[in-house]
């Protein structure tokens, strides 16, 4: 209906083709109104006929809307339609005596529902009844009416099977109950007046007898089988009334519950009407209540249904708080300062000029930001020549605060540091553009990754802000859609990626930093699954701690929730709600990171064994008791050509140290063989360096003292390999020294000299080593190196110091063949 | 991301002098360290050394913006000065034209300004003059060309055209997504 209806408007009539055409909206649809003869034939509004309607009915719960108005025109000139739509009503009731078995079933309705679906049907079905009725009034258009009665007869002949057939479908659905919602569609006012009074009609009932004793009786708890049945449309009010019932009750259960109800009983009957009230989906109401008190879950739901106040910050690279208040209030906004926290911050009660377009907007003296928006950049507290990541910026507010704090202390140089702003949504990305732009923030760099490429890309930033993407649930009052669908898998997905990402942030700040080192953590939820368990499990596995975020209000974070307990410095974070502080739900956490190491939970000790240790054991796994020193010492040969090549990662374990120290034994076995082997043995059985085994275990034993000497045991020369620098000192300085120790430094996976040394070594052990043993001593004790060494390694080695002597000499005597 | 050519160096300075002449020596030569300008996607930033060094890390295409956007090269190589360089432009800038507050909203839509909104124009400016538009309060709100020189504003009827429009504030929010 788009034609306005003008009343003074006269029709042209005349058989002629422009009056044949398309009148104003009071002709058309005069045909289709049937208020017309009502009532001195004076043209009704639809309210009005509603209330002609109801006056002519009588009745308060049965709404009659167009029944007489329809009957009216029935008797009308066209006596086919006229009987026709008699017919049709008697039919009609008859068939809806059957539609209302049928819906009987679903529920239980008393006459009234009857009644009520008869108007309905009347209306939807007599719609052609009215066409004829009105067409065949007198104050129709001439023009139509040579026309129009024959038309109308016409229609009406056409209308009549289509009516009957529409009866018969509707008796069909009827009887397959599906009727409800097609009237539902064709009128919904009437609609709403059935359903909302015949809805439950028992709980009208319970309710009336509710509201007549709500003073004498105390609230009684439906029984459980109604609780179903507000399935339909129920009384927002009674709903309403019934969560404050329920509260007090619970609040002081002891004294008011009713008897043989339990508790839970009441929460289930309060969770389903606060779903109800506040269109909640079940899950996150179920969330909500684990998460506050019951008075509080009232005012939290309250406080989402209404915004928060518009705020908004003063950009002080452009301009000052007071005269950028100054400004606006000369436009026509009314505002007021943020409060003692915020220097820059303004609230705006209402404004005549669109706060979001005023020329001061445009010049860039403003941005429109959430309070809670600002808090975590007033936590991360910016220092200037600082380069800061904000890895999640879109749209820019919390990244151009950073850069104005950055450029705030000196006008001289102002923008001081880089921010590098990244974002992984492509359209966000340009209001974050457009914003730093405007705000006139140009120490920037804008990029598009996903957040977790960082440190790749880049790292080793002093301060990482990190806004997570999250569920929502802290701004619900400005996304009402996040009520129903967030589910758990949501809110789990939600968790896992800010869990990664929070994970690369840490990677990405630069421990060493001089300034920084800190990283914080926000998210606009308030659940604990995206904020204190992110948090923890980052406290678990980065070296990071969490420190006081500078903020003096708000709640504390949860240190345990339900099942879950938490790391007790979670005390720290803060948590902010639309209900207490009237800004966002907001959760902020700052870190600091404490090492650049990231610790790996697999690996044992990190620095003691070379990689190439791995090799030995596997390959000579019991050399050292064989008869046979030369298969040993050709296996040995093998085994560090092996170890040689290959590379493995450094673990450190007693076993193969063995392995090692057998190896090397089996070197030596050719011809101190007897005395090797019993160090060998020796060494097997002994857990602790012993000759040469002493060496590589004394790392680890003594694992800080870097064991320097290569002419010592030359196992310590492979413990010493494993410290790169020190054995390519001691090569230069004693090429002869070195080749035996090659030989047991096959671990060394640098050296191309080894298997050369290998051979050297097994020959030269071979020769007879006693004679060498003092040299070799001399030698050990005259490098200032092997200084700390030897007296280390007789320390250690102090188990079995008879066999240490023994292979230190052997060792030292193969040092010495070999020099 | 690469340094501008000479060519598009020159084009580029051409366009600028246009409207703070001489003293684009001062964008380049800063006290508080060397910037330089930046080609990246047909657009050129204006960006300190320091922030380069930071944006040279980041891959092409991943590479949205760095400091400040002066402008793009269009396909004919002719080069246009986008809004995001007023606040290059304004406190450098030679001709100045200052305009009333009714003015204001129809220059910050787009439009040209018109005789009877011009309140203040700097003397001696040429016609075809590059000129910064500003609001009576001294806040910048864009900039133009003259379409009439002091001496001819004086004697044109109110409905005349003095300031053709050529960027204006008001684009952060028409045109946001050009701007990238």
């Amino acid at each position: 209906m788009g034609r306005k209806l003008d009343p003074t408007k006269k029709e042209k009539r005349g058989p002629g083709r422009k009056a044949r055409k398309q009148k104003g909206a009071e002709t058309e649809l005069a045909r289709f109104l049937p208020a017309v003869s009502d009532e001195n034939s004076k043209r009704l509004s639809s309210r009005a006929r509603k209330r002609a309607a109801k006056r002519r009915l009588g009745s308060a719960e049965f709404p009659e809307t167009n029944k007489s108005p329809e009957a009216k025109p029935l008797p009308g000139k066209l006596p086919q339609g006229i009987s026709a739509g008699a017919v049709q009503t008697a039919d009609k009731k008859g068939t809806q005596s059957l539609f209302n078995a049928a819906r009987g079933k679903k529920r239980p309705a008393p006459s009234s529902d009857e009644e009520e679906e008869d108007s309905e049907e009347d209306d939807v079905v007599n719609h052609g009844d009215l066409w004829d009725s009105e067409d065949s009034d007198a104050d129709m258009v001439d023009d139509y009416g040579a026309d129009s009665n024959s038309e109308n007869e016409e229609e009406g002949e056409e209308l009549l099977p289509i009516e009957k057939a529409a009866r018969k479908q509707k008796a069909r659905e009827a009887a397959a109950g599906v009727q409800w919602s097609e009237e539902e569609t064709e009128d919904e006012e009437e609609e709403e007046e059935v359903t909302s009074e015949s809805g439950p009609p028992k709980e009208e009932e319970a309710d009336g007898g509710l509201q007549i004793n709500v003073d004498e009786e105390p609230f009684v708890l439906p029984p459980a089988g109604e609780m179903e049945q507000d399935a339909q449309a129920p009384d927002l009010q009674r709903v309403h009334k019934r969560i404050q019932d329920i509260v007090g009750i619970l609040r002081d259960f002891g004294a008011q519950r009713e008897e043989g109800r339990s508790r839970s009983e009441y929460l289930n009957r309060l969770k389903k009407d606060l779903a109800t009230y506040y269109c909640y989906g079940d899950f996150l109401l179920g969330k909500l209540v684990d998460l506050f008190p019951l008075s509080e879950l009232v005012e939290f739901l309250e406080a989402n249904e209404v915004p928060r106040p518009v705020t908004l910050r003063t950009n002080t690279l452009k301009t000052r708080r007071r005269d950028l208040a100054q400004a606006l209030i000369n436009r026509g906004v009314n505002l007021d300062p943020l409060g003692k926290w915020s220097k820059t911050g303004l609230v705006v009660y209402d404004s005549s000029v669109p706060i979001g377009a005023t020329p001061e907007y445009l010049a860039g003296h403003y941005m429109l930001q959430g309070a809670s928006s600002m808090l975590p950049v007033m936590a991360l507290a910016p220092q200037e020549h600082e380069r800061i990541l904000d890895m999640c910026s879109a749209p820019g507010g919390k990244t151009s605060y950073i850069g104005m704090r950055e450029g705030q202390a000196a006008q001289l140089m102002k923008n001081t540091g880089v921010i590098l702003a990244n974002d992984a949504n492509a359209e966000r990305l340009k209001s974050v553009v457009g914003n730093l732009h405007r705000l006139g923030v140009t120490n920037t760099v804008i990029s598009h990754y996903d957040g977790r490429q960082f440190p790749k890309v880049v790292g080793g930033f002093d301060r990482v802000l990190l806004d997570a993407p999250c569920s929502g649930t802290g701004v619900i009052s400005k996304d009402p859609a996040v009520k129903t669908n967030k589910d758990e898998k949501d809110i789990l997905r939600c968790a896992h990626l800010q869990k990664e990402l929070l994970l690369s942030a840490i990677d990405s700040v630069n421990a060493t930093s001089k300034t920084g080192g800190y990283l914080v953590y926000c998210t606009c939820s308030i659940m604990v699954e995206e904020n204190e368990w992110v948090v923890d499990y980052a406290l678990k596995k980065r070296n990071v701690r969490l420190v006081p975020t500078g903020l003096d209000f708000g709640q504390e974070g949860f240190t345990r929730f339900r099942e879950r307990r938490f790391h007790p410095s979670l005390r720290s974070t803060r948590r902010f709600y639309p209900h207490t502080h009237n800004m966002d739900g907001f959760f902020i956490a700052k870190f600091k990171k404490f090492s650049n190491s990231i610790p790996q939970f697999q690996t044992g000790n990190s620095e003691t064994t070379t990689p190439t240790n791995v090799d030995l054991p596997q390959v000579i796994p019991k050399s050292e008791n064989s008869s046979q020193p030369a298969k040993k010492a050709k296996r040995a040969a093998k085994a560090k050509q092996q170890l040689q090549k290959q590379q493995h990662p450094k673990k450190a374990s007693p076993q193969k140290l063995n392995g090692i120290s057998k190896g090397a034994d089996s070197e030596l076995s050719t011809i101190p063989s007897v005395t090797k082997t019993q160090a060998s043995s020796r060494l097997q059985d002994s857990s602790q360096p012993a000759g040469k085994a002493e060496g590589i275990r004394e790392p680890k034993v003594a694992g800080k003292l870097k064991q320097r000497s290569p002419k010592l045991q030359s196992s310590k020369k492979v413990a010493f390999l494993k410290q790169n620098a020190p054995p390519k000192g001691t090569d230069t300085e004693t090429p002869a020294v070195l080749s035996p120790s090659k030989t047991q430094a096959t671990l060394k996976p640098k050296d191309g000299r080894q298997p050369f040394g290998r051979a050297k070594g097994v020959e030269k052990q071979q020769l007879p080593e006693q004679p060498s043993k003092k040299a070799a001593f001399q030698k050990q004790n005259g490098t200032p190196k092997g200084l700390q060494s030897p007296t280390v390694s007789l320390v250690s080695s102090s188990h079995t110091p008879p066999a240490k002597r023994r292979k230190s000499q052997s060792r030292g005597n193969s040092q010495l063949l070999l020099s | 991301m690469r340094p501008l050519t000479e060519e598009e160096t020159r084009v580029m300075f051409e366009k600028i002098a246009k409207y703070i002449g001489e003293n684009l020596q001062l964008l380049v030569d800063r006290p508080d360290g060397t910037y330089c300008f930046r080609l990246h996607n047909d657009r050129v930033y204006y960006v300190s050394e320091k922030i380069m060094k930071l944006a040279a890390n980041i891959s092409g295409d991943k590479l949205v913006s760095l400091g400040t956007c002066f402008g793009k090269f269009t396909k004919t190589h002719k080069f246009r000065l986008h809004v995001t360089a007023l606040d290059y432009l304004a406190p450098y800038a030679k001709y100045k034209v200052w305009i009333k507050p009714g003015a204001e909203q129809s220059f910050l839509y787009g439009n040209h300004v018109l005789k009877s909104g011009l309140g203040r124009i700097t003397e001696n400016t040429s016609q075809y003059q590059g000129v910064v538009v500003y609001s009576m309060a001294d806040v910048p709100l864009g900039f133009g060309v003259a379409a009439k020189s002091t001496q001819d504003c004086r004697k044109v009827d109110p409905m005349a055209i003095v300031v053709f429009h050529q960027a204006d504030i008001g684009e952060y929010v028409r045109h946001e997504e050009t701007l990238t």
